[in-house]
């Protein structure tokens, strides 16, 4: 792999940005300056978290502007029609350009396929447009080829189908062989992986690296994550806020990362190894509590005849004939944290409910410190709900934006009767220090906050109360990684200082090592492995686990 | 928190939104609205007050012949002041219209939060009857009503207002499912708060800019239901002054006095107009879009 | 699956409209008086009120009664009116078929007409033409229909110009279509009331669906403009507006009635007015449920279009 040079690359590149400059319709800037070439065959990964405004460089590439943005300035070219400049091109011409010479894998398959129409007939569409092949018989042969480089079958009947018909694997590769129909020198991906689960993204991935490096297409990957960029790139871009911050090739990029911002980020992604150290590099926590994992795990070796603090036994959830859960069994003990994995559909939110009370459909035991507990909420003591506490996945949704923060943070005390305002606000107060929000948050209401904000207020309202228990239902999987790495911060921290349970529920197997001492995964309603974090992953005893692991992107 | 870390996780800025109302009232068009609302207002509310100094006769007075022009704007069908009878005739439409609106929201957003919130039985059988109650047109099932209990004001009131509620129900019930959905409507059962607190200040308080948008509808819709009953002669009776009553009365001498026709549509249409321009305004501040222009 | 569905829809709207004959049935039962005085008046002797009772079957128990009424709805027996003394469905019968007239060819010129200039705005998004169509929509929308009414006959018939009718006046016996000129300004009414609704809901349909990632990706695609609306956008606009155009279309049922007055047009609504006036309960009860069951046959036509237009439910079975 060669670092290209920007004066090689003007006569190689497939598609050439320079200067570009972005300015919304009120005049605020978006994009400054950004700059990056396009080699056919290779795949440049534009990385930036959310509002970095990678997607709106992409389109860019396109001469395409969503609402809200005026047009962009700069020059943007594509090797093959000379020195037009795609941002000054007319309607007509630009027109012509996209899909057949630049091509768009756009991020949710499943609202970027049109629902009324088959897919045979939309990949079709493309190819009518821009007059590919000589007759309406050479453009279906196309079709068929073209889903069966995608790995897709290519029969009628499967042209036939509408996109609600597919998996969302199958709607993304879809996608893909729509973009790749006429077969374009350009194509951009926009997080075409976004929502698909690790073997499906394994699958997506090597299909893209395949058909761009057998075609030699130049591709722009766009994503936040990581280690899909190790999987795939050939160079990277890292965007910050609007500016290309670095640039290189992946290699150097990833291992040897120059700029602050990229160090961060690269610190913050976790690894199955558990060798990051997320959270507890200096560059994100320096004012964070040092907390050593094997420090916990140590302090926690309990005398064997602890009473666990949870205990599930058969529990079972079923909606009609659809088995939710089948057969749950699992333990906690006193401040030890236990990952529960499963990908989307495996039943961990509906068990993580369960324990927490908030689904009472169950059959089965859950018992706390040896106590059975009724199913639901309302019908448990207010002790016993107090002992448990429940994180939310998004804190977009689970603080109510009418209210402010500390309104949100009492209402467990509320609820738990007491009575004093003062002591509620001290309490509160408290709780907020914990999660390192502090006291001028108290009146502000969530609209004013950043995810991050919102996710740390939500963790202050399950503290507020002293459980024993948190259950995380997939708390990070809505924010950033930056922002993943100091809520997992917080998050071990407070468990070590209070000696906390913590039943941490992700579909991020590379979480393992920073969070948990033991590992439960579920598929389709039941564990299927079960143990110490080590144990599982070093040796994994089901089919399923093992599958994971081998996808599971990593560098 | 470090530096480094900040710039991370960026702080959102901390910039007062202004509230719903100050919103709508930010668009031009609301104000329009608004200034045409309270003129209709004001002399539907004063106009009763300056009779008989301003025009030197009661509303139900007869001053002359019938359809002459004596006074400010002539005189009506019966020979009465027609300015007097329209001061004194948009009182009680106003008053009607203000009631049954009042008595739909209630019994609709009430209906409406509880069947959101409730189980799917008493949701499916508080929408079973709605679907009953909305396969009558609104005036149609008024009439029916008028038929059995005759032309009265307080079963005006009651028949809109009710038939309002299944409609109002309907809305607050889409704007509360969507809002039962979120985690802090969750949260807070999980914190076994009671249900009708939920209701209350979770539920409610982010309904507020769907309600407020049905309210207006609602009340133009009101206004224009008693004004046709009016209008039909179901409504106020003679010789009650009222706007629609006034249009019934003189229409068929449009062509001699018009005024005595044009005057209370006028009316009528201003102020439909006006709440209506309002409920739009409204309508796009609370979902945001297009404000500041 | 979707017979099964539609089946379904079909069970439900027969369920609402037996409510809704109940409900109208038992609107009588609240009226004071013997329903046979009314009929026969003051002067009538004892032996005529007896039979007539007998006749209307005034001495069944309630529930027979109402089997016997619901039941005449079906053989097209709707009972006597009070007012006239003749059978109600022999005077509904020619004003049915007046006011479907008026319906039909209001809804033929509102529906086409609103759908393209919702779409028309929608695509000339805050342009001049897009703020007028809103404006003068948002005007519309709010104005009762009688005002309408009353203003376009000022404009139109008497005051200012004079060029159409304002009433109709077809010799008894004639049907109202033979006199299309009179037809102008209630129709016209009819479909200022109705338009303005079908517009805002086809112009927000438009910009909601102009919004969506399929459109997006077909600009992408490089899709020219006119093929992006007419193949990706305007189809999957349609379904919601089928819908509006629906409880439209009812709403009209609702409005024809002050139109019909305002108009002296013959129809059902003018039939409407005088019952109520007389308080003609038989003819009150026919009328009410004749637009009921308008409002749900137009209500489950328009739900069974949107089953059979949805990819989704038409090829559950096969999925």
């Amino acid at each position: 792999m060669t670092a290209t040079t920007t004066e090689s690359s003007v006569i190689t590149s497939a598609l050439s940005v320079r200067d570009l400059d972005i300015f919304t319709e009120q005049d605020r800037q978006v994009l400054f300056g950004v700059e990056f070439d396009l080699q056919p065959g290779r795949i440049l990964a534009l990385v930036g978290e959310s509002g970095s405004g990678k997607t709106t460089a992409g389109l860019a590439c396109m001469g395409h502007f969503r609402k809200g943005l005026a047009r962009g300035t700069g020059t943007i070219t594509l090797g093959r029609s000379g020195t037009q400049n795609v941002l000054q091109m007319p309607q007509q011409e630009l027109r012509a350009l996209r899909g057949r010479h630049i091509a768009y894998v756009p991020q949710d398959p499943a609202l970027s396929l049109n629902p009324a129409q088959r897919i045979g007939a939309q990949i079709l569409e493309v190819l009518q447009i821009h007059g590919y092949g000589d007759s309406t018989a050479e453009r279906r042969e196309r079709v068929g080829q073209v889903l069966a480089e995608v790995g897709l079958k290519n029969d009628e009947a499967y042209q036939h189908r509408y996109p609600h018909q597919l998996s969302g694997g199958q709607q993304q590769r879809v996608g893909i062989a729509m973009a790749f129909a006429c077969r374009p020198s350009v194509i951009v991906l926009d997080e075409p992986t976004t929502g698909l689960d690790v073997s499906t993204q394994a699958l997506v991935l090597e299909t893209i690296k395949e058909l761009s490096e057998r075609h030699q297409v130049a591709g722009l990957y766009i994503t936040h994550d990581l280690a899909v960029v190790a999987e795939l790139a050939d160079e990277v871009a890292v965007m910050l806020r609007g500016r290309i911050v670095e640039h290189g090739s992946a290699r150097e990029v990833l291992y040897s990362p120059q700029h602050d911002y990229t160090k961060a980020l690269l610190d913050a992604v976790p690894d199955l190894e558990g060798c990051h150290q997320v959270g507890e590099v200096q560059a994100i926590t320096s004012e964070q509590v040092q907390v050593q994992a094997h420090q916990i795990r140590q302090k926690l070796e309990l005398p064997a005849d602890a009473q666990p603090l949870l205990q599930v036994k058969n529990l079972a959830l079923s909606y009609g004939a659809a088995k939710i859960l089948n057969g749950i069994n699992l333990s906690l003990d006193p401040g030890e944290s236990m990952m529960l994995l499963g990908e989307s559909g495996s039943g961990k939110t509906t068990l993580s409910r369960c324990v927490a009370g908030l689904n009472d459909d169950y059959t089965g035991t859950v018992a706390l410190n040896g106590v059975e507990l009724a199913p639901g909420t309302r019908k448990r003591t207010a002790s016993q709900r107090q002992h448990i506490q429940y994180i939310f996945q998004s804190p977009f949704s689970s603080l109510n934006p009418r209210r402010t923060i500390s309104e949100s943070v009492e209402v467990p005390l509320v609820m738990a009767g007491v009575r004093s305002k003062s002591h509620r606000r001290d309490r509160v107060l408290e709780a907020l220090d914990q999660v390192r929000l502090g006291k001028s948050y108290m009146d502000r209401r969530p609209g004013d906050l950043s995810g991050g904000e919102r996710q740390r207020a939500a963790i202050a309202r399950a503290l507020v109360n002293a459980p024993s228990l948190l259950v995380c239902d997939e708390i990070t999987s809505a924010l950033d990684v930056s922002v993943q790495a100091s809520i997992l911060d917080l998050l071990r921290t407070i468990q070590a200082e209070r000696q906390m349970s913590l039943l941490f529920v992700t579909h991020n197997i590379a979480l393992a090592r920073h969070i948990s001492q033991r590992i439960a995964v579920l598929q389709q309603g039941k564990i299927v492995d079960y143990g110490h974090t080590d144990a599982v992953l070093e040796n994994p005893q089901h089919e399923y686990t093992q599958q994971l692991l081998a996808h599971i992107p990593s560098f | 928190m470090s530096a480094a870390a900040e710039v991370l996780e960026r702080p959102a800025k901390l910039e007062k939104k202004p509230n719903l109302l100050m919103r709508t009232l930010r668009q031009k068009q609301a104000k329009i609205g608004l200034a045409l609302t309270l003129l209709v207002l004001a002399i539907a509310l004063f106009g009763p007050l300056a009779l008989p100094w301003l025009t030197g006769s009661t509303s139900t007075e007869f001053t002359g012949r019938p359809f002459t022009s004596t006074g400010l704007f002539g005189t009506d069908n019966l020979g009465r002041d027609v300015f007097s009878r329209f001061l004194d005739g948009g009182l009680k439409l106003l008053v009607y219209s203000a009631l049954a609106t009042g008595i739909g929201m209630l019994l609709g957003v009430v209906l409406g939060m509880v069947a959101a919130y409730s189980g799917r039985r008493l949701d499916g059988l508080l929408m079973r009857g709605n679907d009953v109650l909305l396969a009558l047109p609104q005036l149609v099932f008024a009439m029916l009503a008028i038929t059995v209990l005759g032309p009265q004001g307080w079963v005006l009131v009651l028949v809109i207002g009710v038939t309002h509620a299944p409609r109002v129900a309907r809305v607050t019930r889409s704007a509360a499912a969507a809002v039962i959905t979120e985690d802090y409507i969750r949260a807070s059962e999980m914190y076994a708060v009671p249900r009708w607190k939920i209701l209350l200040t979770e539920v409610l308080p982010n309904i507020t800019g769907p309600l407020m948008v049905e309210l207006g509808l609602r009340m133009t819709y009101s206004i224009g239901f008693v004004a046709a009953l009016s209008f039909l002669g179901m409504g106020m009776q003679p010789p009650n002054a009222d706007w629609g009553l006034m249009i019934n009365e003189n229409r068929i001498a449009l062509v001699v006095q018009p005024w005595g026709v044009i005057l209370p549509v006028l009316a009528i249409a201003v102020l439909t107009v006006g709440t209506n321009l309002l409920t739009d305004s409204l309508a796009r501040a609370s979902a945001n879009i297009n404000v500041g222009n | 699956m979707i017979s099964r569905m539609i089946l379904r829809r079909l069970v439900v709207s027969l369920g609402i409209l037996l409510v809704v004959s109940l409900l109208v049935f038992f609107a009588t039962l609240l009226l004071p008086g013997d329903p046979a005085q009314a009929i026969l008046g003051q002067q009538a002797t004892e032996d005529r009120l007896a039979a007539l009772r007998e006749q209307m079957n005034l001495n069944d128990p309630w529930w027979q009664r109402y089997l016997a009424w619901l039941g005449g709805i079906f053989t097209g027996n709707l009972g006597i009116s009070a007012a006239t003394g003749g059978s109600v469905a022999a005077l509904l019968s020619e004003r049915i078929s007046a006011s479907l007239v008026l319906l039909a060819v209001a809804g033929v010129i509102a529906i086409p007409v609103g759908i393209i200039v919702g779409t028309y705005s929608a695509l000339r998004r805050d342009r001049g033409f897009d703020r007028a169509a809103t404006g003068v929509s948002l005007v519309l929308a709010s104005l009762p229909e009688f005002v309408i009414g009353v203003v376009l006959i000022a404009l139109l018939s008497t005051t200012v110009f004079k060029l159409l009718p304002s009433v109709t006046m077809a010799p008894p016996g004639e049907a109202v279509w033979n006199y299309p000129l009179q037809l102008v300004l209630p129709t016209l009414t009819l479909v200022l009331v109705v338009i303005p609704y079908i517009i805002r809901m086809m112009r927000a349909t438009m910009l909601e669906v102009l919004d969506s990632g399929y459109v997006e990706m077909a600009r992408l695609k490089g899709v020219p403009e006119r093929q992006v609306i007419t193949r990706h956008a305007i189809p999957h606009a349609l379904g919601p507006v089928a819908q509006v155009v629906a409880i439209q279309l009812a709403w009209m049922a609702g409005g024809v009635v002050v139109i019909e007055f305002l108009f002296r047009y013959p129809g059902i609504g003018q039939a409407l007015v005088d019952a109520v006036t007389n308080r003609d309960v038989q003819v009150v009860q026919a009328i009410s449920i004749i637009i009921a069951a308008a409002y749900v046959v137009v209500n489950l036509l328009a739900d069974v279009v949107g089953m059979v237009t949805n990819p989704k439910l038409r090829t559950e079975s096969a999925a």
